[in-house]
């Protein structure tokens, strides 16, 4: 049983989805994990789908005309704090748009191990805003963490918060 | 409201420093207060999308907030048309999340965590009166909403994760 990364890129209208979700499932491939968003009215959509097809032959099969499409077979990994030792955090930054924004912020997170382990970043008129779900190693020191965060938001005029996630558990 | 006249300003648009900023405790009673928060009823009144304000985003760094739900089809309590001046949130439960979007963020809309049911004192311009408000559903959404704007917060700043960031495809709640 394979287990093969796709990625999928193309113009936005309505059946993009069920087209290749569609094609997916006729050549007996299982959708596991998926997102999917618009970039600038492009759909950007990337699966982990698992079946008897390699990930050459899933791309050879899949039909989906007018669209990008990659597949690349790739082993499922066990998340990096999925022992619970990793802190859950959120980061929001919003200033002016330029260049190095996020290379600036996500610099500051590695170097005190941080995995950044989803991210949304959106441009609307000049003000550009991230969010960011971060899990930190326990050891980390976080106040000094958010220190040098500010001191980074504050060279790029923008403003950041960084907050615990608060899960509900019912 | 019993306010003069005012005049609609200006809705300013993140980024900008005056909304980063935390805003001025007023006395509802000055003169340059009243005349202000006249100019935020007239703004309020030319946004028709737009259910609320606070002084910030017209460019004006007071504690003065100004809202009107009624027309909203998710507001249950309606205090008026109201301008409030030095709010404070004295009570709040009832958590819910909620999406929502701000005049002063053209474009973004995200699912904010905000209590369902507050208490709000402040006073009113002019007389500077007194007033509790016990709002619930959109009316206390608004109203935080609002409050934040005085603390220099963003909605952005509430935002509780990546993907509840949302291109805004409908009208302005907050």
């Amino acid at each position: 049983m394979g287990l093969s990364a796709v990625t999928v890129l193309g113009v936005d209208r309505p059946g993009v989805i069920a087209a290749v979700t569609g094609s997916l499932a006729e050549c007996g491939a299982n959708i596991q994990d998926s997102t999917m968003t618009l970039l600038g009215g492009h759909v950007a959509m990337m699966l982990l789908v698992s079946g008897d097809l390699d990930s050459d032959e899933l791309l050879k099969r899949l039909r989906a005309p007018d669209l990008v499409v990659t597949a690349s077979a790739i082993e499922a990994r066990r998340h990096f704090c999925e022992d619970g030792g990793g802190l859950g955090y959120v980061l929001t930054v919003h200033g002016p748009d330029r260049p190095g924004i996020i290379s600036a912020i996500s610099a500051v997170l590695a170097a005190d191990g941080g995995n950044i382990t989803g991210m949304s970043t959106r441009l609307t008129g000049r003000l550009y805003v991230l969010i960011a779900d971060v899990e930190l190693p326990k050891e980390v020191d976080v106040a000094a963490l958010m220190r040098r965060l500010a001191a980074v938001g504050a060279s790029l005029d923008s403003e950041i918060t960084f907050r615990p996630v608060e899960p509900d558990l019912l | 409201m019993n306010l003069p006249r005012g005049t609609p300003r200006e809705v300013l648009a993140a980024p900008h420093p005056i909304l980063s900023t935390v805003a001025e405790p007023v006395d509802p009673t000055a003169p340059e207060v009243v005349a202000a928060a006249a100019d935020l009823l007239a703004t309020l009144r030319e946004e028709p999308s737009t259910t609320g304000l606070a002084a910030p985003q017209i460019g004006l760094s007071l504690r003065l907030i100004a809202f009107d739900v009624g027309l909203h089809p998710r507001s249950r309590s309606w205090a008026g048309e109201l301008v409030v001046a030095n709010p404070r949130l004295a009570r709040a439960s009832h958590w819910d999340h909620g999406r929502e979007g701000c005049a002063s963020i053209a474009g973004l809309s995200a699912d904010v965590l905000r209590a369902t049911r507050i208490t709000v004192t402040g006073h009113l311009p002019g007389a500077g009166e007194a007033v509790t408000i016990e709002a619930d559903a959109f009316e206390a959404r608004c109203i935080q909403h609002q409050l934040d704007h005085l603390d220099g917060l963003l909605f952005l700043d509430r935002v509780p994760g990546a993907l509840s960031l949302h291109r805004r495809l409908h009208r302005c709640d907050a």
